[in-house]
Parts: structure tokens; C-alpha cells; sequence
């Protein structure tokens, strides 16, 4: 600590101490706050004494400030690099651009549990500050369940996981942060995909409060749509925003892999989808009830999960299980301690639950339960396949693996049959739909799907009925989704006034779910074309090299050296062109990290319309003539842009859908106040 | 989140480029090489963290490629190549796991949810068609209440 005051030095070592121990102090504070949060909430509701709940709302507020005041101590660590903090020398070095000095306050497990506890006191926050019109009782008990939950990962963070705990003697340099890991894509997906895991748990405190207080109404899972809808859209980002990361920094554009690490991701997205869907049924008519409640205890278990396979390292190796147990353990109790009470309190309180929707089996609410099971099932699949190898060798079996292949054909499987079907749902109307007339209002979105299935199949080679299929799959979602905005707005039916008259008063839910189900056949288009029809070369040239990569020819036109902030690095100039015209010139990087002793390849991507060329420079390798030569990689990727493009439609769709007056806290809150007069036991704070 | 699992890979120091397109190691007719790239798709690196050999930098990867497109070569089958990488490796080399009892719930499960959320559908049908015909209590009271004579 007693290093002179360096000219350099952005801060003086002793303020900087000063900062680190404020911050831990903030962890220490923050802890208590939610001690507190969970016993006055409890008790404050137990007595109905209002001045306890609100002291109770009071600490989740300060809780947060807390948390962010030691996230903030945190990033300041990382941005000054005071190595004396053991998460920073771990993690950091001086060399390390602003961005990824920033970022690498989350690349650590220590650094990612305090994210999440901040994304747990805030959605807290959230709850305290946007939830006002909740039924007083209701929001007591949601208050009190977010405090457990915030007490319980705070408690973990502070004790085995401190991401502020300091080195008595600091390092000169940090480790720095892994090269891979530097990279803006991956600097925000954490944050995306964190503000979505942990939004699900303002859903999994409301239904723990709704069991407590017997009662989930149409009301209340009117107040669970809007945290569903804003939880799922970051959720979609931040798995898309991974997805792209590995599509472009792993170096043969696959993007995506069933790695158990993914699979954590998309478990509690495709739950956090199924909860969607229920909760308008019991939003709109009342039934499907506990299932609602039970699906949203099940996409927040499903999120801690996700930590936990991500952050004790049980899934990635069987072996780093061992490297740290006691973190393995503890988490593995907390998810146990909070899932086993949760779906426990549910067993008990479930059938208090009302339901009372009465519909036909062709209805909407059926063809949104047929979407359940699915989504269900297919929830199943990704669980069954990430866990499985788990549970044979603890069963004493042999080991064995579960890659691609399963889930192709499982979740493919269920998905094309939920995809058949997508369409036709919004097009039933509530209680009794009409089979027939959705069948004859569709059957022009369907022959477009089948023809433009039939004509991909016809245009390309090699010949692929399956990619076709799934092709003419994706266009069907979105001629589906643009036949039943037609069918709302009476086109070309009514007269032009009219049809504009019933355009513009859409609401803003309906163009939400257009955009998510569009959003979904984009991807699926991408998805199939990218998959079956991507071109690949690959060849050792020496500077002036060509090779051909379909009707394109590839020439490494020279490689120079380049030096990076932190890495040195050999960067080639690859001009593809197609019948002498250039169509793409880029330059593929291969990069040494010297702090690491890394080697990484930085691809070159050209976008060709939704078309992507992807270059990569490999090794350097000696050419036929013993002259210097490096493998070069080339690949064409057919409508790859629509993998990516397809997600963030979707979240769009949720964000428009989040808009909507219906769901918008204010509006709630203005009718709410209402209703508070004619009932006070319901409404606010009982006097 | 992804890049824990490639994590030991990167740290490795390797290249990280699909290693089976490397053309020392391509097979002269197109036709076999693209059998063998779609086998490759199906065998696990046994020393890497969830990747395919088409996928893997590896050396053992590398030597597994060697191995099955040698095969290849000689005229086997798919079938007996992977029959032979199974007996030599075990089960944890195939990626799609066996159709057997042992994974009887791994392959089933899926199927037993729709099937039990179907069964579940069709119940509720049931309960709801018997439920329409009768009136409740509260409901017969009222309808006694409505049919009484204003006058009365």
C-alpha cells in the first residue's frame, strides 16, 4: 500500500483504499438491508401493519443504492486497475482498452454475482417504486419474497463469493482478462442476460406472494405480463448477443452449439415464452391459473439453475466441481433451499387457486394450451439432454454424451409441430374458435409457404428437402402473422376508411405479438438456409493466392504485421470477387495476447445484403515452394443476418407489447386508486 | 457465459478455427469427404468440452479424422464406422445417445410431457362438459329468485 503517489496514477493509492473499503461496507450494509427487508416484510404483513411493510419497502430501496454503490466501487477498481483488489489483479491488466476494463467488472464469478445481486435489489427497487397500484397485501408479500431472495444471494456473495476482497501485497500487473472475453458483443451480454434471469424473479416473488394470499385473479396476472414481457426481452438479447459472439469470435460461424452453458440460457427463456402465452389465458378468462403460477416459479428455478450450471462449472467439467466445491455447494443449496420452498408452498396452496374458464376444444385458450405443452415439453428435451450425461454416471452408468443430434431432433421435432400450428391460434377467437373459418382465412398464407418451399428446393443445389421445409416453415409464421392483421383490419373487405380507422386502433399488444411471431419465422428462415446451404473454403495460400469458394474466387492479397493496445497480431488482406468485380475485401486478424500467451483469430465479416462472407486467417503455414503460406478460411453464409436479425424483431415485439396502455403501470395505478376507495382491504395500505 | 466452455480451448493457445476443413487432411474425392464431414458431426472429442471433431483443433480430434476418413477410404460403412469408434472409445464417443432402456426417460421424456399434457387437456374437457350441464347451488338460487313473481 505504500507506493509513492505515481505521476500516472489516476487517483492517489489512499483514496482509492478508502473507496474499496466503502465499497465493502456497501456489501456489508446491503446484506443487512434485505435481513431486514425479509423480516419486516414478513412480520409487517403478518400484523397488516403497514409501517412495518413500508420500512420493509424502504430497506429494498436503500438495498439497491447499496448494491450499486459497491458496483460502482467495483468498476472504479477495474477502471483505475487497482490490483490490490484480488478480482482485478485476476482479471485485469493496465494494457486492457476502457471498455473491456469496465466489462471485466463482470467477466469474473465473483464480479457476475454482484451483477446479479444488482439486477435483484433493483428489479426490487422496481417493485417498491412501479408497483404501487398492487393491491396493498399483494405487495407486502412480493416485497417480502425478493427480500429472502435478495438475502440469500447477497448472504453467498459476501461470505464465499466477495468479489471486493483485497490482496495483502498487490501484484505489479493483473492477469488479464481472457482475449476471447474482449469483445464488445460479449461486453454487453452478461448484463442483457442477467437483467433477463433475474427479471423473472419479480414473477417468481408475485406468485409466491399469490399462493400466500390464495388468490391469483385476472388482475394479477395482468401485473405479471409486464415483467414477463420486459424479463423475456432482454433474455432474447442477451441470448442472441452471446449467440453473435460465438458466430463471429470462435472462428467457423456456428452459432449456436447445445452447449450445456447455452442450454442454461434457453431453458428459462423457453419457460419465461410458455409463461407468456398462459398469462394471457388467465389474464383474459381466468383459467389456466396454477399453471401460470407454476410456470413462473419454474422460469426463475430455471435461471438460478442456469447460474448454477454456468458458475460452478459442474456442466462445462465434472472435474471443476472439485477446483471449488464450497461455491458448487452453496449455490446448489440455494437453488435447492429456494426452488424445494417454492414448488413446496405451491404443492400446499395451489388448490386455492381459482379457475374458471369455460372454452371449447377448438379455442384460443386451447390452441394457447397446445402451445404450452409443447414449449413444455421442449423444456423437457433441453433439461433432459443438458443433465442427463449427470445423471447416468451418478447412477453409475457409463458415461455418455448428448450433443447436436438429440436436440435436433427432440426440440426440432416439437418445434416444427408448434410452428404448424402458430398461426392459426391468434385466429381463434376466445371460448369457441372456428376451425374452419381460421383454416379458409389461412389457406393463401399456406400456399405462399408450401410454393416458396417448393421453389428453394427447385433453385438451389445440392438439393435439401428438409432445409426446404423448414424454409417454406419460417415463411409460413410470417405470412400467418401478416393474414392475421389483415384479418383484424378487415382488408381489402372494408372500405379504405375503415380499414384504416381499424389500423391505427390496433393496439399495441396485437403489433407486439405480430412482430414477436414475424421475428420467429425470420429466424427460423435464416436459421434453415444458413444451415444447409453454407459454402466453405478452405486452402494454404501464399501472398497472391486464390481459391475458389463457389462461383466466388478468394485471394489472400498480403499479410502485414499490426499491433494491437494489448496484442500483436498478422493481418491479411483477403479480396473476394465474383466474375472480376470485387464483392468483399477484409482483414482477418491472427492475434497473439502476450500478457496470456494467447493466440485468438479475429474474423472478417462483409455483409452481402442478409448474406454474410466470412474470413478467417489461420496459422501460418511453409507453401509449396518452402515461401511463407497461412491457411485461409472462407466461407459464404446464405441469409446468415436473419439468425440475429429474427431475435431482435422478437424482442421489439415485446417492448411494443410492453407499451401498450393496458399494461402500463400508470394506468393501472390511476384505475387502482379507484378501486381503492369502493375497497380498501384490497386496495392501498389499510388505514 | 458461452466462453467458460471454450474457455480450456482458448486458454490452450489454440487457433479456434474449425479444424476439419484443413486441406492436408482432405480426402481427394469430394464425395467421401462430404460423407466424412457429416460423420464428424456425429463423434465427440473425447478430450475437449462439448465440441465435435469436425469442430476441434485438437490433436486427438485431428487423429480421430485421420482414423475415419482412412476408413472411408477402404469402403466402410457409416454404421460400422461408428459401431468401431464405440467399441474402441465407449458410448461417450457418439453424440447421439443410444436408443436403449438405459436412456429409455432421456428419449421419452419429452414425449411423456405432451402425452401427459394431452391426457390432462382431454380430462379437463371432461370435468367442464359435466360441469356446464348442471347448475351450481348459487346459480339454481338465483335462477329460483329470477323466476319469482315481481308481486310477491
Amino acid at each position: 500500500m505504500a507506493r509513492e503517489w505515481g505521476a500516472g496514477q489516476l487517483w492517489p493509492d489512499r483514496l482509492r483504499a478508502v473507496i474499496n473499503e466503502f465499497g465493502q461496507f456497501a456489501l456489508w450494509l446491503a446484506l443487512a438491508l434485505s435481513l431486514g427487508q425479509t423480516v419486516f416484510g414478513l412480520v409487517g404483513r403478518l400484523r397488516r401493519d403497514p409501517a412495518l411493510s413500508g420500512a420493509a419497502e424502504g430497506a429494498a430501496l436503500a438495498g439497491f443504492l447499496a448494491i450499486a454503490t459497491a458496483f460502482a466501487a467495483l468498476i472504479h477498481a477495474f477502471v483505475v486497475s487497482d490490483f490490490s483488489v484480488l478480482n482485478v489483479a485476476a482479471n485485469s491488466h493496465t494494457a486492457k482498452p476502457l471498455l473491456y476494463k469496465v466489462a471485466g467488472a463482470w467477466g469474473s464469478h465473483e464480479g457476475s454475482m454482484l451483477l446479479w445481486c444488482l439486477m435483484l435489489t433493483g428489479y426490487g427497487a422496481a417493485i417498491v417504486i412501479g408497483g404501487r397500484a398492487l393491491p396493498w397485501r399483494l405487495r407486502a408479500s412480493t416485497v417480502t419474497v425478493q427480500g429472502a431472495l435478495g438475502l440469500l444471494f447477497i448472504a453467498y456473495m459476501v461470505l464465499a463469493s466477495n468479489p471486493l476482497a483485497r490482496l495483502e501485497t498487490p501484484p505489479v500487473e493483473g492477469r488479464s482478462l481472457n482475449p476471447l472475453l474482449q469483445d464488445p458483443a460479449l461486453a454487453f451480454h452478461p448484463p442483457f442476460l442477467y437483467a433477463g434471469y433475474v427479471g423473472l424473479s419479480v414473477v417468481f416473488s408475485m406468485s409466491l406472494a399469490a399462493l400466500a394470499e390464495g388468490k391469483a385473479d385476472a388482475a394479477w396476472a395482468r401485473w405479471v405480463r409486464p415483467w414477463t414481457l420486459a424479463a423475456w426481452s432482454l433474455l432474447t438479447v442477451g441470448i442472441m448477443l452471446g449467440s453473435f459472439w460465438a458466430y463471429y469470435e470462435l472462428g467457423w460461424g456456428g452459432w449456436w452449439f447445445w452447449d450445456p452453458v447455452e442450454n442454461a440460457s434457453f431453458m428459462p427463456w423457453l419457460a419465461a415464452t410458455a409463461l407468456l402465452h398462459s398469462a394471457i389465458v388467465t389474464e383474459k378468462r381466468g383459467a389456466l391459473t396454477g399453471w401460470t403460477v407454476f410456470l413462473a416459479l419454474l422460469a426463475f428455478t430455471l435461471s438460478m439453475l442456469g447460474a448454477f450450471l454456468v458458475r460452478s462449472g459442474v456442466l462445462t467439467s465434472v472435474h471443476a466441481f472439485a477446483v471449488d466445491p464450497t461455491r458448487g455447494v452453496l449455490l446448489l443449496s440455494i437453488l435447492g433451499l429456494t426452488a424445494g420452498t417454492a414448488f413446496a408452498i405451491f404443492a400446499w396452496r395451489a388448490p386455492l387457486l381459482k379457475d374458471d374458464g369455460v372454452f371449447a376444444p377448438v379455442s384460443r385458450e386451447s390452441a394457447l394450451i397446445v402451445n404450452n405443452i409443447i414449449l413444455a415439453a421442449s423444456v423437457a428435451s433441453v433439461l433432459l439432454g443438458t443433465l442427463y450425461p449427470l445423471i447416468r454416471e451418478a447412477m453409475g452408468g457409463e458415461t455418455l454424451s448428448v450433443g447436436p443430434p438429440y436436440f435436433n431432433t427432440t426440440f426440432g421435432g416439437l418445434m416444427t409441430l408448434a410452428l404448424l400450428v402458430l398461426p392459426a391460434g391468434p385466429l381463434l377467437a376466445w371460448k369457441r374458435g372456428d376451425a374452419a373459418g381460421a383454416i379458409r382465412k389461412l389457406w393463401i398464407a399456406a400456399v405462399i409457404a408450401v410454393a416458396s418451399g417448393v421453389l428453394v428446393f427447385a433453385v438451389t443445389s445440392p438439393k435439401k428437402a428438409l432445409a426446404s421445409a423448414v424454409f417454406a416453415l419460417g415463411v409460413w409464421l410470417i405470412t400467418g402473422a401478416i393474414t392475421e392483421v389483415a384479418e383484424r383490419i378487415q382488408a381489402f373487405r372494408a372500405p379504405g376508411a375503415e380499414v384504416r380507422r381499424r389500423l391505427t386502433g390496433l393496439p399495441r399488444g396485437a403489433w407486439g405479438m405480430t412482430l414477436a411471431h414475424i421475428g420467429l419465422g425470420v429466424f427460423v428462415l435464416g436459421a434453415a438456409v444458413e444451415s444447409a446451404w453454407k459454402l466453405e473454403a478452405s486452402e494454404v495460400l501464399t501472398a497472391g493466392g486464390r481459391t475458389a469458394l463457389g462461383g466466388y474466387e478468394v485471394r489472400l492479397a498480403s499479410v502485414a504485421p499490426v499491433a494491437g493496445p494489448n496484442y500483436e497480431a498478422e493481418r491479411g488482406q483477403v479480396v473476394v470477387t465474383r466474375a472480376g468485380r470485387t464483392v468483399c475485401e477484409g482483414g482477418p486478424e491472427r492475434r497473439f495476447y502476450p500478457v496470456g500467451g494467447q493466440t485468438t483469430s479475429e474474423v472478417a465479416i462483409c455483409l452481402k445484403g442478409l448474406d454474410d462472407v466470412y474470413l478467417v486467417l489461420g496459422e501460418r503455414r511453409a507453401g509449396p515452394n518452402g515461401q511463407a503460406a497461412w491457411l485461409v478460411r472462407a466461407y459464404y453464409n446464405p441469409l446468415a443476418r436473419l439468425i440475429f436479425l429474427g431475435p431482435l424483431i422478437m424482442a421489439l415485439g415485446g417492448l411494443v407489447s410492453l407499451s401498450d396502455r393496458r399494461l402500463r403501470f400508470a394506468a393501472t395505478r390511476g384505475s387502482a386508486k379507484g378501486a381503492a376507495v369502493a375497497d380498501p382491504e384490497s386496495g392501498t395500505a389499510p388505514a | 457465459m458461452r466462453l467458460m466452455a471454450r474457455l480450456a480451448a482458448a486458454l490452450a493457445g489454440l487457433a479456434l478455427i474449425a479444424g476439419a476443413s484443413d486441406p492436408a487432411e482432405r480426402l481427394s474425392d469430394p464425395a467421401q469427404e462430404a460423407r466424412a464431414r457429416e460423420l464428424f458431426q456425429e463423434v465427440r472429442c473425447l478430450v475437449c468440452q462439448n465440441e465435435s471433431i469436425d469442430d476441434s483443433e485438437a490433436p486427438l480430434a485431428k487423429d480421430l479424422r485421420v482414423l475415419i476418413r482412412e476408413q472411408i477410404r477402404q469402403g466402410r460403412t457409416d454404421q460400422e464406422i461408428l459401431d468401431y469408434l464405440k467399441s474402441r472409445y465407449g458410448e461417450f464417443v457418439l453424440l447421439t445417445p443410444a436408443f436403449s432402456w438405459a436412456n429409455a426417460a432421456l428419449w421419452g421424456g419429452p414425449l411423456l410431457i405432451v402425452g401427459v399434457g394431452a391426457a390432462l387437456l382431454v380430462l379437463r374437457r371432461r370435468r367442464e362438459g359435466a360441469a356446464e350441464a348442471a347448475l351450481s347451488a348459487e346459480d339454481e338460487a338465483a335462477l329460483a329468485d329470477l323466476s319469482q313473481p315481481p308481486d310477491q
